[in-house]
């Protein structure tokens, strides 16, 4: 168990550095970031300046190597932009987007595993089709025009909630509605096949054949089994909700990472988007971890190799 | 043994052929024939658009601007679904916007399942060191976030149509990689490919001759499904303001365009995220159609 | 003796599938006492399993089940309501043992939980109770250290343990009734027995029912008082099980019993059953068997078959007793061409090894298993030489070695004379060829019959398209398929047929040698006959040589004219069949042997009379 949790944290530090690297890499031939920094119309003295002061113009890899021993020094470097440290711009705006990426996650649970379970213990009946029913259309909605129908909704016709801002927590229901709605397809197939799958297994026979039926079968014997991927892609949807945040945020006017992000990328400033794109890197494979620990306590098969 | 070889002579008339079944499956599919017809119409329109667009999309009149859709009171005929900030007639735009969705859409899946299937059959077929590199890869991908990489990637080196299929293509390879190493995975070890592997096959006769059209269904599912997802990944770029440039019309631009003044003419914004939803529900009722045709014992 | 334990009277059972409504089971009557062994025997869609189903309730929501009556122990279970019938039932009174011991348990539970819960939940036992009867009968089941066995994870016992528990754990509330359908057919020969030693040890000692569900009439022979035989889904013959499998009553079980290689004796023709099971989208009008059947009249394809016999000994047919008596002896009697001893060595396996490496993870510990451990053998011109060994014992790897599948560790594998290795894949191709044992996953989904056929010339640029599919043509004549498949797809198939498709393919290169890996192990009896004396009869015709891989000795006694005996990757014992099967030398193969069902009907007195 020790050994596996282990290897998983390794391979996933090993992840979060490649995509790192491959940030770095993309962002900096993608672009000459003197150019960024001293505009479009820079003339090539001014330019060769720049280049000097940030030294630009050592090799690549040199600097993804001196950016790579200053981040694990803890220096996250300087905002262009912001004229701000990198670190200070993060940790500013993280609460908002990590409040925003949880509740999300939390409506797509409320919402996808019930439904998935129930279409799941009644396959092809009307219960089943109205969640795939749901599940389709959550699927092709656009996730930022939900979130402006939501607005004009609710700022106009149903002003319950607030609809900008993230000063209380009621400025975060309408939002982490509409970031929590774009998981629910894939969850809710997910829990639905998963449960189907299990239902129609050889162990369920033997719990039916031991007198097991309705309620108690399912809790007692098909559920932890149908819960293990779906545990998965929970903390996979959750990982991914903080580089989703960034439309999200933009349209309820929420002052977090991935407003952050755009107004960077806006502001051409590299260093502060290569360290974002790292920070929910890691936070993606943090959660891939953790779900892989809760997997290995849940599965004997897994603990026990 | 002649009685057994007349046995099987005389036998009842056989099952219908796979490519039969799967035809009276699909005829029998509304999901699928309703998903077809969306994509069809809009595709007809797409390629139509000069012949049926009742007015030029990109012309502009500062005396007709943001007029209401026909329906709304002070709306007129001559403007079916009204005009834009600039007095461009929606319909127009709209028409023409089914040109850039569908395009990128099918783009980005292109080039989407290139990298995904050959990254898929060469780690599901050759395993061992491939295959953990393939994983590997796979997983730096998924925890790249992705809207956020191609919104840089776009801003950085300019935005325009190529660009924005190249990158999202590029972003958009792990559905297919999934499916079809598993797929190859599995097909590798039965027996008609050992079969063929012993008749003297090469991998390349394998794996293009051998696995390839047995993963073909798979694929047109996923690759419908990617084209949905592309073109909702382009209008959020455009949404954001770092994919397709005005005065081109895109859906997802004109959602931005008519964010300003959604609050008193919101079908600026209804309208073209109705047509988004509209075509990518189709690409979506297509490929779960598709996928139940293909393989009637697992449904999802 | 009172009313018997169970009755089950015109059980009906129909089943909505896709393309229809299957007639699943029809008119099925049953009756078992208390204590008694009755066996349901059926190749795979006769709804023998399915009546159990219905028995327990267990059938899916998409099956009709009707009935006259389905009494049991005096009570009719129709009016049992759901509640009462998983509670006073399920466990105490009725159990039952599946196929699939592998997954039969929930994995994520400790064996101990998955034994002791139901009793608990249902108020029969206190936990320490339940948890005293559990050790008790895991050690009764043959199962060592039950204490600590208890704590464990399915995944952590082997298939034979898990079956044990699966026993102990229908056994805990002593059930008056235990249905156990095919519950060794998933294991090996070996194990086979003592589990089904075991099933009668307990059935005696705690007098219960049993309904022995199989499709191996030797199981049967050896291990129930009486036997019903399902076609169809009828029963078409029932009676003692002595009775019934020495003086078969109904033509299915005659050919049935024609078709099952003996292991007494000289070798004999088998009797195959032509065409194949048939799928009931409508009720039958005639007799469920007449298009397969030998004695068929007219009559038989209309007219339902009349009731005969008494209860000791019953058949659903139109033969009567009299030409029943002028029958010929349900045994194989024609003899196989004769086998010739061979000395020109074809194929040749000098020292081989393979080894496998694992690692559990990226960095865990590394596992070596000798899959194939110094293996010497030669194959000779003309010979069938059967390769037999239990699952894992490597008998597989080294045949994929042999076809040039897999390169050995060390050691060198000659082809005519050259070694493997060095060989084009075209010309290894030409002189050796597979046949594998899942007809269902050896031929491409995607291509039609001739397409797959005329595949190894496709890849050798023969011919042309046409040329090619001539070739196929007669290669399908030569083994007995339709040439109006030319062009059907394998889904379109029955088992056999595929098998028969999967052996043209092979032979469209004209190869020297086959190796065939369990060839009919996945296919029906009396298809299996077919397969056995189609091979038997293409090495007569073609000359072939043949490595047969198998864990069934009758299979070997049938075909091989030589038999290596493989366990642990080594290669233990070796040498003509005919002397083997007589007299091995090592106690691995006598145990082999002995595991092997002993199912000689030729050998009781009543059958030596008539012939």
């Amino acid at each position: 168990m020790l050994r596996y949790i282990l290897q998983r944290g390794i391979l996933a530090l090993a992840v979060a550095f490649t995509v790192s690297l491959a940030t770095f890499f993309l962002l900096n031939f993608a672009s000459d970031p003197a150019y960024s920094i001293a505009g479009e119309d820079a003339t090539p003295e001014v330019l060769a300046q720049i280049r000097e002061t940030y030294g630009l113009n050592r090799p690549a890899f040199v600097r993804y190597l001196d950016w790579l021993g200053s981040v694990l020094q803890g220096d996250f470097g300087t905002s262009y932009y912001w004229n701000k440290p990198v670190a200070e711009l993060v940790s500013d705006r993280a609460g908002a987007t990590i409040t925003l990426a949880l509740s999300a996650v939390m409506v797509t649970i409320i919402i996808a595993i019930p439904l998935g379970a129930w279409a799941a213990l009644r396959p092809n009946t009307l219960v089943d089709r109205f969640a795939l029913t749901v599940a389709v259309s959550a699927q092709a909605v656009p996730n930022f025009w939900l979130g402006l129908i939501v607005i004009i909704l609710f700022a106009v016709m149903l002003p319950i909630f607030p609809v900008s801002g993230d000063d209380s927590w009621r400025h975060f229901v309408l939002p982490a509605f509409v970031l929590g709605a774009s998981s629910v397809p894939a969850v809710m197939r997910l829990t639905r096949t998963g449960l189907i799958d299990v239902m129609q297994s050889d162990y369920i026979r033997t719990a039916r054949s031991k007198g097991y039926r309705g309620f108690t079968l399912l809790t007692r014997h098909a559920l932890r089994n149908a819960l293990l991927p779906v545990i998965s892609v929970l903390a996979v949807q959750l990982g991914q909700k903080f580089g989703g945040s960034v439309i999200t945020e933009s349209i309820f006017a929420i002052n977090g990472l991935g407003r952050l992000a755009l107004e960077s990328i806006l502001g051409s400033d590299i260093p502060t988007v290569q360290m974002l794109i790292f920070v929910f890197a890691l936070i993606f494979v943090a959660m891939n971890l953790l779900a892989d620990i809760l997997n290995a306590a849940l599965d004997p098969r897994i603990r026990i190799g | 043994m002649t009685i057994t070889f007349l046995a099987e002579e005389i036998a009842e008339s056989l099952p219908p052929t796979p490519r039969q079944l799967t035809l009276s499956r699909a005829l029998n599919h509304k999901g699928f024939i309703t998903g077809g017809a969306i994509l069809l119409l809009l595709a007809i329109i797409a390629i139509a658009a000069p012949l049926i667009s009742p007015h030029d999309p990109f012309a502009q009149s500062l005396s007709t601007r943001m007029l209401p859709p026909v329906w709304v009171e002070g709306g007129s005929w001559e403007h079916l679904l009204g005009t834009d900030q600039n007095g461009r007639d929606y319909l127009s735009r709209l028409i023409y916007g089914t040109r850039v969705s569908l395009t990128i859409g099918l783009g980005a899946a292109s080039i989407g399942l290139v990298i995904g299937v050959t990254l898929g059959v060469v780690a599901g077929y050759f395993g061992g060191w491939v295959d953990h590199g393939v994983s590997f890869l796979l997983t730096a991908q998924l925890a790249l976030p992705g809207l956020l990489l191609a919104m840089a990637l776009v801003f950085i080196i300019g935005p325009s149509v190529w660009v924005v299929i190249g990158i999202v293509g590029v972003l958009h390879w792990t559905y297919y990689l999934v499916v079809t190493r598993a797929a190859t995975q599995r097909i590798r070890n039965l027996d008609f490919v050992a079969a063929d592997r012993a008749a003297g096959a090469t991998s390349g006769q394998i794996i293009r001759q051998e696995i390839l059209p047995n993963l073909l269904p798979q694929i047109i599912v996923i690759f419908t499904f990617e084209v949905g997802i592309a073109i909702l990944a382009e209008a959020s770029l455009s949404f954001l303001g770092v994919g397709i440039q005005p005065p081109t019309p895109s859906w997802g631009l004109m959602i931005a365009e008519g964010k300003i003044a959604m609050f008193y003419r919101p079908w600026l914004v209804v309208l073209p995220g109705l047509c988004l939803f509209i075509l990518v529900i189709g690409a979506n009722l297509l490929g779960d159609g598709l996928r139940d045709i293909t393989s009637p014992e697992g449904r999802n | 003796m009172t009313s018997p334990l169970l009755e089950i009277n015109n059980l009906s059972i129909r089943l909505k599938v896709p393309s229809g409504v299957l007639h699943a089971v029809r008119n099925t009557t049953l009756t078992l006492n208390r204590g008694e062994a009755l066996g349901i025997v059926g190749e795979s869609g006769s709804g023998k399993s399915l009546t159990a189903m219905a028995l327990m309730r267990l059938l899916p929501k998409v099956a009709n089940v009707e009935f006259d009556t389905l009494k049991f122990d005096g009570t009719d279970l129709g009016d049992v309501p759901e509640a009462t019938f998983t509670r006073d039932y399920l466990g105490p009174r009725l159990s039952m043992i599946f196929q699939e011991p592998m997954t039969s348990l929930n994995p994520v539970y400790t064996i101990g939980r998955q034994l002791i819960e139901a009793s608990v939940r249902i108020g029969r036992m206190t936990k320490a109770q339940a948890n005293t009867r559990a050790l008790e009968l895991l050690d009764r089941v043959g199962i060592p250290s039950p204490k600590a066995r208890m704590a464990q994870y399915p995944h952590q016992l082997s298939g034979g343990q898990r079956q044990r528990v699966m026993i102990a754990m229908a056994l805990m509330l002593e059930p008056e009734l235990l249905i156990a359908d095919e519950p060794t057919t998933a294991l090996d020969a070996t194990i086979q027995t003592q589990i089904m030693t075991l099933l009668n040890d307990l059935r005696r000692e705690m007098n219960m029912g049993m309904i022995l569900i199989t499709h191996d009439l030797a199981v049967v022979s050896e291990n129930v008082d009486r036997v019903a035989v399902m076609y169809g889904g009828e029963i078409v013959e029932s009676g003692r099980s002595g009775d019934v499998l020495a003086a078969p009553a109904h033509p299915y079980t005659r050919a049935l019993l024609t078709a099952i290689p003996h292991m007494g004796g000289e070798p004999k023709r088998l009797g195959a059953i032509p065409g194949t099971v048939p799928a009931l989208l409508q009720p039958p009008k005639g007799c469920v068997f007449a298009p397969r059947c030998a004695h068929a009249e007219p009559r038989c394809a209309t007219e339902r078959p009349p009731s005969q016999g008494d209860k000791h000994h019953h058949r659903l047919c139109i033969l009567t007793e009299k030409t029943l008596a002028e029958l010929p002896p349900a045994v194989p009697s024609d003899p196989l061409p004769k086998r010739e001893m061979a000395h020109e060595v074809v194929l040749e396996a000098r020292h081989v090894s393979r080894v496998f490496h694992s690692r559990s993870g990226l960095f865990g510990p590394r596992h070596e298993i000798r899959a194939v451990d110094d293996v010497s053998l030669s194959l000779k011109r003309g010979e069938t030489l059967a390769l037999v060994g239990e699952s894992g014992s490597g008998k597989t790897t080294l045949s994929r070695l042999l076809l040039g599948l897999d390169t050995p560790t060390s050691g060198e594998i000659l082809l005519d004379g050259q070694p493997v290795e060095a060989m084009d894949g075209l010309r290894r191709a030409d002189l050796v060829q597979p046949i594998f044992q899942d007809p269902y996953s050896s031929l491409n989904p995607r291509r039609t019959l001739a397409d797959i056929i005329a595949r190894p010339l496709a890849l050798r640029g023969v011919g042309t398209v046409r040329e090619r599919q001539l070739k196929a043509r007669e290669l399908m004549e030569r083994v007995r398929l339709p040439d109006r498949l030319m062009h059907s797809y394998p889904s379109q198939l029955s088992g056999g047929q595929r098998q028969r498709v999967a052996i043209a393919r092979a032979l469209v290169t004209s190869p020297e040698i086959l190796v065939c890996d369990e060839p009919t192990s996945a296919l029906d009896v009396s298809v299996q006959a077919q397969i056995l004396n189609l091979l038997v009869d293409l090495q007569a015709e073609l000359g072939l040589t043949c490595l047969l891989i198998t864990h069934d000795m009758a299979v070997v006694h049938q075909i091989a004219s030589r038999v290596a005996v493989m366990l642990d990757g080594k290669i233990v014992e070796e040498g003509p069949a005919a002397e083997l099967l007589a007299n091995p030398k090592i106690a691995y193969t006598r145990t082999l042997l002995d595991a092997a069902p002993q199912f000689r009907p030729t050998e009781t007195p009543k059958m030596e009379a008539t012939s």
